[in-house]
Protein backbone atom coordinates (compact mmCIF):
# COMPACT_ATOMS: atom_id res chain seq x y z
CA UNK A 1 0.00 0.00 0.00
CA UNK A 2 1.76 3.16 -1.08
CA UNK A 3 -0.18 6.56 0.09
CA UNK A 4 -0.95 8.66 -3.30
CA UNK A 5 -0.35 12.23 -1.87
CA UNK A 6 2.95 11.31 -1.02
CA UNK A 7 4.03 10.09 -4.86
CA UNK A 8 5.81 11.64 -6.86
CA UNK A 9 4.97 13.08 -10.41
CA UNK A 10 6.50 10.65 -12.10
CA UNK A 11 5.24 8.06 -10.30
CA UNK A 12 1.46 9.37 -10.42
CA UNK A 13 2.36 9.58 -14.26
CA UNK A 14 3.76 5.91 -14.28
CA UNK A 15 0.38 4.78 -12.64
CA UNK A 16 -1.48 6.28 -15.00
CA UNK A 17 0.14 4.14 -18.02
CA UNK A 18 0.01 1.34 -16.15
CA UNK A 19 -2.19 0.62 -13.33
CA UNK A 20 -4.95 3.23 -13.81
CA UNK A 21 -7.34 4.06 -16.88
CA UNK A 22 -9.54 7.26 -17.45
CA UNK A 23 -12.21 7.19 -19.66
CA UNK A 24 -13.77 10.65 -20.07
CA UNK A 25 -17.38 11.63 -20.84
CA UNK A 26 -15.33 13.85 -23.79
CA UNK A 27 -13.27 11.64 -25.91
CA UNK A 28 -11.60 14.73 -27.01
CA UNK A 29 -9.83 14.58 -23.34
CA UNK A 30 -9.09 11.20 -23.76
CA UNK A 31 -7.32 10.80 -26.75
CA UNK A 32 -5.14 12.98 -29.18
CA UNK A 33 -7.48 14.06 -31.95
CA UNK A 34 -4.56 14.37 -34.49
CA UNK A 35 -2.76 11.13 -34.18
CA UNK A 36 -3.92 7.71 -35.90
CA UNK A 37 -6.19 5.57 -33.65
CA UNK A 38 -3.11 3.25 -33.83
CA UNK A 39 -0.96 6.05 -32.43
CA UNK A 40 -3.55 6.36 -29.82
CA UNK A 41 -3.53 3.21 -28.61
CA UNK A 42 0.16 2.50 -28.82
CA UNK A 43 0.98 5.66 -26.92
CA UNK A 44 0.60 3.44 -23.98
CA UNK A 45 3.38 0.69 -25.09
CA UNK A 46 5.74 3.16 -25.71
CA UNK A 47 5.75 4.99 -22.58
CA UNK A 48 5.87 1.55 -20.86
CA UNK A 49 8.90 1.14 -23.00
CA UNK A 50 7.89 -0.76 -26.40
CA UNK A 51 9.88 0.30 -29.71
CA UNK A 52 8.94 -2.85 -31.76
CA UNK A 53 6.84 -1.39 -34.30
CA UNK A 54 5.41 -4.18 -35.46
CA UNK A 55 4.20 -5.24 -32.65
CA UNK A 56 2.53 -2.37 -31.44
CA UNK A 57 1.07 -2.34 -34.48
CA UNK A 58 -0.25 -5.68 -34.14
CA UNK A 59 -1.46 -5.08 -30.88
CA UNK A 60 -3.23 -1.55 -31.91
CA UNK A 61 -4.95 -3.37 -34.55
CA UNK A 62 -6.30 -6.57 -32.07
CA UNK A 63 -7.32 -3.91 -29.51
CA UNK A 64 -9.20 -2.01 -32.58
CA UNK A 65 -11.10 -5.58 -33.07
CA UNK A 66 -12.20 -6.29 -29.11
CA UNK A 67 -14.05 -2.73 -29.21
CA UNK A 68 -15.33 -3.56 -32.32
CA UNK A 69 -13.90 -1.17 -34.83
CA UNK A 70 -12.76 -2.42 -38.54
CA UNK A 71 -8.98 -2.61 -39.07
CA UNK A 72 -9.08 -0.53 -42.06
CA UNK A 73 -9.54 2.11 -39.40
CA UNK A 74 -6.25 1.92 -37.75
CA UNK A 75 -4.53 4.69 -39.36
CA UNK A 76 -7.30 7.16 -39.28
CA UNK A 77 -7.87 9.80 -36.49
CA UNK A 78 -10.29 9.93 -33.97
CA UNK A 79 -11.35 13.44 -35.70
CA UNK A 80 -12.82 11.19 -38.42
CA UNK A 81 -14.71 9.13 -35.86
CA UNK A 82 -18.16 9.16 -34.64
CA UNK A 83 -18.93 9.35 -31.05
CA UNK A 84 -19.55 6.06 -30.08
CA UNK A 85 -16.23 4.92 -32.03
CA UNK A 86 -14.00 7.27 -29.97
CA UNK A 87 -15.79 6.21 -26.57
CA UNK A 88 -14.41 2.50 -27.93
CA UNK A 89 -11.27 3.94 -28.84
CA UNK A 90 -10.35 5.34 -25.70
CA UNK A 91 -11.43 2.23 -23.95
CA UNK A 92 -8.83 0.17 -25.96
CA UNK A 93 -6.40 3.09 -25.51
CA UNK A 94 -7.01 2.79 -21.90
CA UNK A 95 -6.85 -1.22 -21.76
CA UNK A 96 -3.89 -1.78 -23.85
CA UNK A 97 -1.57 -2.20 -20.74
CA UNK A 98 -3.86 -4.23 -18.68
CA UNK A 99 -4.53 -1.72 -16.06
CA UNK A 100 -6.13 -2.73 -12.34
CA UNK A 101 -8.17 -0.12 -12.12
CA UNK A 102 -10.14 2.38 -14.36
CA UNK A 103 -12.22 5.56 -13.53
CA UNK A 104 -15.03 5.72 -16.00
CA UNK A 105 -17.01 9.15 -15.86
CA UNK A 106 -20.55 9.44 -17.66
CA UNK A 107 -18.67 6.93 -20.76
CA UNK A 108 -21.80 6.52 -22.25
CA UNK A 109 -23.21 9.91 -21.29
CA UNK A 110 -23.15 12.01 -24.53
CA UNK A 111 -23.95 8.96 -26.89
CA UNK A 112 -27.06 8.31 -28.53
CA UNK A 113 -29.05 4.98 -27.23
CA UNK A 114 -29.08 3.27 -30.44
CA UNK A 115 -25.10 2.68 -29.69
CA UNK A 116 -25.26 3.09 -25.67
CA UNK A 117 -26.46 -0.37 -25.23
CA UNK A 118 -23.79 -2.00 -27.73
CA UNK A 119 -21.19 0.09 -26.20
CA UNK A 120 -22.57 -0.61 -22.23
CA UNK A 121 -22.42 -4.63 -23.06
CA UNK A 122 -18.66 -3.99 -24.39
CA UNK A 123 -17.52 -2.70 -21.76
CA UNK A 124 -19.46 -5.31 -19.07
CA UNK A 125 -17.42 -8.31 -21.44
CA UNK A 126 -14.16 -6.45 -20.91
CA UNK A 127 -14.53 -6.03 -17.17
CA UNK A 128 -15.44 -9.64 -16.70
CA UNK A 129 -12.55 -11.28 -18.61
CA UNK A 130 -9.88 -8.59 -17.62
CA UNK A 131 -10.88 -9.18 -14.16
CA UNK A 132 -10.63 -5.24 -14.14
CA UNK A 133 -11.77 -2.85 -11.05
CA UNK A 134 -13.94 -0.09 -12.07
CA UNK A 135 -14.91 3.26 -10.69
CA UNK A 136 -17.65 4.81 -12.50
CA UNK A 137 -19.44 7.96 -12.63
CA UNK A 138 -23.23 7.86 -13.95
CA UNK A 139 -26.37 9.86 -14.02
CA UNK A 140 -27.80 6.89 -15.75
CA UNK A 141 -29.40 4.09 -12.98
CA UNK A 142 -30.30 1.70 -15.64
CA UNK A 143 -26.57 1.96 -16.67
CA UNK A 144 -25.41 2.03 -12.95
CA UNK A 145 -27.18 -1.52 -12.48
CA UNK A 146 -26.54 -3.35 -15.93
CA UNK A 147 -22.01 -2.20 -15.23
CA UNK A 148 -22.00 -2.07 -11.15
CA UNK A 149 -22.12 -4.16 -8.03
CA UNK A 150 -21.88 -1.95 -5.49
CA UNK A 151 -23.56 2.17 -5.68
CA UNK A 152 -23.18 4.82 -3.77
CA UNK A 153 -25.36 7.58 -4.07
CA UNK A 154 -23.64 11.33 -3.49
CA UNK A 155 -26.07 14.37 -3.13
CA UNK A 156 -23.94 17.94 -2.34
CA UNK A 157 -20.61 16.05 -1.64
CA UNK A 158 -21.48 13.37 0.52
CA UNK A 159 -22.74 9.67 0.16
CA UNK A 160 -25.84 9.31 1.26
CA UNK A 161 -26.50 5.83 0.46
CA UNK A 162 -24.17 2.78 -0.12
CA UNK A 163 -24.76 -1.07 -1.26
CA UNK A 164 -25.06 -3.40 -3.45
CA UNK A 165 -25.99 -2.06 -6.44
CA UNK A 166 -29.98 -3.57 -7.12
CA UNK A 167 -30.66 -3.57 -3.52
CA UNK A 168 -29.96 0.30 -3.49
CA UNK A 169 -32.17 0.46 -6.46
CA UNK A 170 -35.10 -1.65 -5.54
CA UNK A 171 -35.26 -0.60 -1.67
CA UNK A 172 -33.77 2.52 -1.85
CA UNK A 173 -33.37 3.49 2.38
CA UNK A 174 -32.24 7.61 2.33
CA UNK A 175 -35.14 9.57 1.48
CA UNK A 176 -32.79 11.03 -1.49
CA UNK A 177 -32.37 8.09 -3.44
CA UNK A 178 -36.15 7.23 -2.80
CA UNK A 179 -36.81 10.57 -4.89
CA UNK A 180 -34.20 9.59 -7.37
CA UNK A 181 -35.28 5.59 -7.74
CA UNK A 182 -39.25 6.74 -8.00
CA UNK A 183 -38.69 9.55 -10.33
CA UNK A 184 -37.28 7.59 -13.29
CA UNK A 185 -39.39 7.40 -16.45
CA UNK A 186 -40.21 3.90 -17.90
CA UNK A 187 -39.37 4.20 -21.98
CA UNK B 1 -32.30 -23.11 15.08
CA UNK B 2 -28.99 -25.65 15.11
CA UNK B 3 -28.06 -25.37 10.93
CA UNK B 4 -28.10 -29.43 10.36
CA UNK B 5 -26.23 -30.80 7.07
CA UNK B 6 -28.48 -30.93 4.62
CA UNK B 7 -29.64 -27.51 5.39
CA UNK B 8 -29.57 -25.40 2.38
CA UNK B 9 -31.23 -22.13 3.46
CA UNK B 10 -31.92 -21.24 7.31
CA UNK B 11 -34.31 -18.35 7.68
CA UNK B 12 -35.39 -17.31 11.25
CA UNK B 13 -36.68 -14.16 12.90
CA UNK B 14 -37.46 -12.45 9.60
CA UNK B 15 -39.27 -8.93 9.34
CA UNK B 16 -39.31 -6.46 6.77
CA UNK B 17 -40.79 -3.13 6.28
CA UNK B 18 -40.76 -0.15 4.08
CA UNK B 19 -40.78 3.77 5.29
CA UNK B 20 -41.69 5.97 1.83
CA UNK B 21 -39.91 9.37 2.65
CA UNK B 22 -41.81 10.59 -0.18
CA UNK B 23 -45.13 9.77 1.24
CA UNK B 24 -44.46 11.54 4.61
CA UNK B 25 -42.44 8.77 5.94
CA UNK B 26 -45.40 6.31 5.64
CA UNK B 27 -44.42 3.09 7.01
CA UNK B 28 -45.51 -0.09 5.73
CA UNK B 29 -45.23 -3.39 7.14
CA UNK B 30 -44.81 -6.46 5.23
CA UNK B 31 -43.49 -9.57 7.00
CA UNK B 32 -42.37 -10.75 10.52
CA UNK B 33 -41.46 -13.41 12.19
CA UNK B 34 -40.73 -15.34 9.15
CA UNK B 35 -39.01 -18.63 10.55
CA UNK B 36 -38.47 -21.94 7.63
CA UNK B 37 -35.52 -23.93 6.37
CA UNK B 38 -34.66 -25.22 2.35
CA UNK B 39 -33.13 -28.60 2.59
CA UNK B 40 -31.05 -30.12 -0.27
CA UNK B 41 -33.06 -31.81 -2.67
CA UNK B 42 -36.45 -29.95 -1.38
CA UNK B 43 -38.36 -27.85 -3.38
CA UNK B 44 -39.93 -25.40 -0.95
CA UNK B 45 -43.20 -23.74 -2.47
CA UNK B 46 -44.28 -20.05 -0.30
CA UNK B 47 -48.06 -19.61 -0.29
CA UNK B 48 -50.53 -17.35 0.21
CA UNK B 49 -52.95 -14.30 -1.36
CA UNK B 50 -50.88 -11.60 -3.20
CA UNK B 51 -49.50 -9.06 -1.24
CA UNK B 52 -48.75 -11.44 1.95
CA UNK B 53 -44.99 -10.53 1.02
CA UNK B 54 -44.00 -13.66 -0.55
CA UNK B 55 -41.59 -11.91 -3.36
CA UNK B 56 -40.52 -9.70 -0.44
CA UNK B 57 -39.34 -12.88 1.19
CA UNK B 58 -37.45 -14.27 -1.79
CA UNK B 59 -35.86 -10.93 -2.72
CA UNK B 60 -34.33 -10.91 0.70
CA UNK B 61 -33.38 -14.70 0.78
CA UNK B 62 -31.81 -12.97 -2.75
CA UNK B 63 -30.06 -9.80 -0.70
CA UNK B 64 -31.89 -8.21 -3.22
CA UNK B 65 -34.20 -6.52 -0.50
CA UNK B 66 -32.71 -5.17 2.91
CA UNK B 67 -33.98 -7.58 5.87
CA UNK B 68 -34.98 -5.15 9.25
CA UNK B 69 -34.30 -7.90 11.08
CA UNK B 70 -33.59 -11.67 11.63
CA UNK B 71 -31.25 -14.22 9.67
CA UNK B 72 -30.86 -15.81 6.70
CA UNK B 73 -28.07 -18.84 6.37
CA UNK B 74 -27.20 -20.03 3.02
CA UNK B 75 -24.81 -22.97 3.13
CA UNK B 76 -21.66 -22.37 1.78
CA UNK B 77 -19.31 -26.00 1.88
CA UNK B 78 -18.76 -26.33 5.42
CA UNK B 79 -20.34 -23.08 6.68
CA UNK B 80 -23.43 -20.33 6.71
CA UNK B 81 -23.18 -17.04 4.97
CA UNK B 82 -25.83 -14.32 6.82
CA UNK B 83 -27.55 -12.96 3.82
CA UNK B 84 -29.17 -10.47 6.24
CA UNK B 85 -25.70 -9.08 7.65
CA UNK B 86 -23.36 -10.12 4.43
CA UNK B 87 -21.37 -7.40 2.56
CA UNK B 88 -21.92 -6.59 -1.05
CA UNK B 89 -18.99 -8.24 -2.15
CA UNK B 90 -20.08 -11.56 -0.46
CA UNK B 91 -23.49 -11.39 -2.09
CA UNK B 92 -22.19 -10.69 -5.44
CA UNK B 93 -19.82 -14.06 -5.08
CA UNK B 94 -23.03 -16.05 -3.65
CA UNK B 95 -25.18 -15.25 -6.50
CA UNK B 96 -22.27 -16.47 -8.50
CA UNK B 97 -21.39 -19.57 -6.70
CA UNK B 98 -24.03 -20.36 -4.95
CA UNK B 99 -27.38 -19.10 -5.36
CA UNK B 100 -29.57 -17.91 -8.39
CA UNK B 101 -32.92 -16.25 -9.03
CA UNK B 102 -35.62 -16.19 -12.10
CA UNK B 103 -38.06 -13.12 -12.24
CA UNK B 104 -41.01 -12.64 -13.34
CA UNK B 105 -39.70 -10.38 -15.80
CA UNK B 106 -35.94 -10.71 -18.13
CA UNK B 107 -34.03 -7.59 -17.63
CA UNK B 108 -31.08 -7.47 -20.14
CA UNK B 109 -28.46 -5.02 -21.78
CA UNK B 110 -30.72 -4.21 -25.19
CA UNK B 111 -29.41 -6.06 -28.05
CA UNK B 112 -27.90 -9.02 -26.76
CA UNK B 113 -28.83 -12.26 -28.11
CA UNK B 114 -30.65 -14.72 -26.11
CA UNK B 115 -27.75 -17.18 -26.14
CA UNK B 116 -25.06 -14.56 -25.37
CA UNK B 117 -27.49 -13.61 -21.97
CA UNK B 118 -27.70 -17.30 -20.67
CA UNK B 119 -23.93 -17.75 -21.60
CA UNK B 120 -23.25 -15.43 -19.75
CA UNK B 121 -24.95 -16.00 -16.64
CA UNK B 122 -22.95 -19.57 -16.89
CA UNK B 123 -19.42 -17.59 -17.53
CA UNK B 124 -20.36 -16.32 -14.11
CA UNK B 125 -20.35 -19.36 -12.47
CA UNK B 126 -17.08 -20.34 -13.42
CA UNK B 127 -17.46 -22.03 -16.95
CA UNK B 128 -15.16 -20.94 -19.85
CA UNK B 129 -16.41 -19.55 -23.11
CA UNK B 130 -17.53 -22.69 -25.47
CA UNK B 131 -18.43 -25.10 -21.84
CA UNK B 132 -20.73 -21.89 -20.88
CA UNK B 133 -22.20 -21.38 -25.05
CA UNK B 134 -22.90 -25.25 -24.77
CA UNK B 135 -24.93 -25.20 -21.75
CA UNK B 136 -26.82 -22.19 -22.74
CA UNK B 137 -27.91 -23.98 -26.09
CA UNK B 138 -28.65 -26.84 -24.27
CA UNK B 139 -30.50 -25.54 -21.70
CA UNK B 140 -32.31 -22.83 -24.69
CA UNK B 141 -33.24 -26.16 -26.34
CA UNK B 142 -34.29 -27.76 -23.86
CA UNK B 143 -36.89 -25.08 -22.75
CA UNK B 144 -37.97 -25.45 -26.72
CA UNK B 145 -37.09 -21.85 -27.65
CA UNK B 146 -37.06 -21.90 -31.11
CA UNK B 147 -33.48 -22.18 -33.19
CA UNK B 148 -33.92 -18.83 -35.22
CA UNK B 149 -33.91 -16.83 -31.83
CA UNK B 150 -30.81 -18.26 -30.35
CA UNK B 151 -29.06 -15.38 -31.97
CA UNK B 152 -31.79 -12.53 -31.57
CA UNK B 153 -32.08 -10.07 -28.79
CA UNK B 154 -35.37 -11.35 -26.55
CA UNK B 155 -36.65 -7.68 -26.70
CA UNK B 156 -39.13 -8.48 -29.25
CA UNK B 157 -40.03 -12.15 -28.49
CA UNK B 158 -43.35 -13.21 -26.69
CA UNK B 159 -43.68 -13.20 -23.02
CA UNK B 160 -43.70 -16.53 -22.81
CA UNK B 161 -40.21 -16.79 -25.04
CA UNK B 162 -38.33 -13.93 -22.51
CA UNK B 163 -39.53 -15.98 -20.07
CA UNK B 164 -37.54 -18.99 -21.21
CA UNK B 165 -34.68 -16.83 -21.74
CA UNK B 166 -35.05 -16.15 -17.87
CA UNK B 167 -35.08 -19.73 -16.87
CA UNK B 168 -32.41 -20.34 -19.39
CA UNK B 169 -30.36 -17.57 -17.20
CA UNK B 170 -31.54 -18.48 -14.04
CA UNK B 171 -30.24 -22.06 -14.23
CA UNK B 172 -27.46 -21.78 -16.34
CA UNK B 173 -24.89 -21.32 -12.88
CA UNK B 174 -26.20 -24.99 -11.69
CA UNK B 175 -26.54 -23.46 -8.19
CA UNK B 176 -27.12 -24.89 -4.87
CA UNK B 177 -30.38 -22.95 -4.29
CA UNK B 178 -32.41 -21.36 -6.91
CA UNK B 179 -35.31 -18.91 -6.12
CA UNK B 180 -38.21 -18.98 -8.66
CA UNK B 181 -40.65 -16.36 -8.21
CA UNK B 182 -43.73 -17.71 -10.65
CA UNK B 183 -41.36 -19.03 -13.08
CA UNK B 184 -43.93 -20.66 -14.55
CA UNK B 185 -46.63 -17.44 -15.31
CA UNK B 186 -46.59 -16.68 -19.16
CA UNK B 187 -46.01 -20.06 -20.48
CA UNK B 188 -48.17 -23.11 -22.17
CA UNK B 189 -48.48 -26.39 -21.27
CA UNK B 190 -46.03 -27.73 -23.11
CA UNK B 191 -43.31 -25.34 -21.93
CA UNK B 192 -44.86 -25.43 -18.17
CA UNK B 193 -43.82 -29.25 -18.35
CA UNK B 194 -40.47 -28.15 -20.43
CA UNK B 195 -39.77 -26.45 -17.06
CA UNK B 196 -41.16 -28.84 -14.35
CA UNK B 197 -39.22 -31.77 -15.87
CA UNK B 198 -35.82 -29.92 -15.59
CA UNK B 199 -36.81 -28.21 -12.05
CA UNK B 200 -37.37 -31.81 -10.90
CA UNK B 201 -34.39 -33.30 -12.48
CA UNK B 202 -32.06 -30.40 -10.65
CA UNK B 203 -33.80 -31.44 -7.41
CA UNK B 204 -33.06 -34.95 -7.95
CA UNK B 205 -29.29 -33.81 -8.75
CA UNK B 206 -29.36 -31.86 -4.86
CA UNK B 207 -30.10 -28.56 -5.60
CA UNK B 208 -32.93 -27.04 -3.50
CA UNK B 209 -35.66 -24.71 -4.37
CA UNK B 210 -37.74 -21.47 -3.28
CA UNK B 211 -40.00 -20.48 -5.02
CA UNK B 212 -43.53 -19.20 -5.23
CA UNK B 213 -46.05 -21.25 -7.84
CA UNK B 214 -49.73 -20.00 -8.78
CA UNK B 215 -50.75 -22.43 -11.05
CA UNK B 216 -52.35 -25.39 -8.71
CA UNK B 217 -51.04 -28.27 -11.07
CA UNK B 218 -47.22 -27.00 -10.79
CA UNK B 219 -47.15 -26.69 -6.95
CA UNK B 220 -49.05 -30.27 -6.86
CA UNK B 221 -46.07 -32.25 -8.92
CA UNK B 222 -43.03 -29.98 -7.52
CA UNK B 223 -43.76 -28.75 -3.96
CA UNK B 224 -42.30 -30.94 -1.33
CA UNK B 225 -43.95 -28.31 1.24
CA UNK B 226 -46.56 -25.25 0.97
CA UNK B 227 -45.18 -23.15 3.52
CA UNK B 228 -48.19 -20.48 4.27
CA UNK B 229 -47.05 -16.66 4.38
CA UNK B 230 -50.20 -15.35 5.87
CA UNK B 231 -48.88 -16.12 9.66
CA UNK B 232 -45.81 -13.56 9.04
CA UNK B 233 -47.59 -11.22 6.77
CA UNK B 234 -48.50 -7.24 8.26
CA UNK B 235 -51.49 -7.86 5.87
CA UNK B 236 -53.02 -10.39 8.00
CA UNK B 237 -52.31 -8.92 11.12
CA UNK B 238 -53.66 -5.44 9.86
Amino acid sequence: MRELASLSEAERRALMRTDWGFVHQDATLGLRMNVSAGGNIGERLMALGDRHYGRIRKTAAEWLGRVEIAADRLDHKPSTYSGGMRQRLQIARNLVTSPRLVFMDEPTGGLDVSVQARLLDLIRNLIAEMGLAVVLVTHDLAVARLLSNRIMVMKEGAVIESGLTDRVLDDPQAPYTQLLVFSVLAA
Amino acid sequence: MMPAAADLLIVEGLEKSFTLHLHGGARLPVVAGVAFAVERGECVVLGGPSGAGKSSILKMAYGNYRADRGRILLADGGRFLDIAQASPGEIVDARRRIMGYVSQFLRVIPRVSALDIVAAAARGAGLEVEAARARAAALLARLNLPNHLWALPPATFSGGEQQRVNIARGFAGEHDLLILDEPTASLDAVNRDAVVALIAERRALGAGFLSIFHDEDVRERLADRVIDVLPFSAQAAA
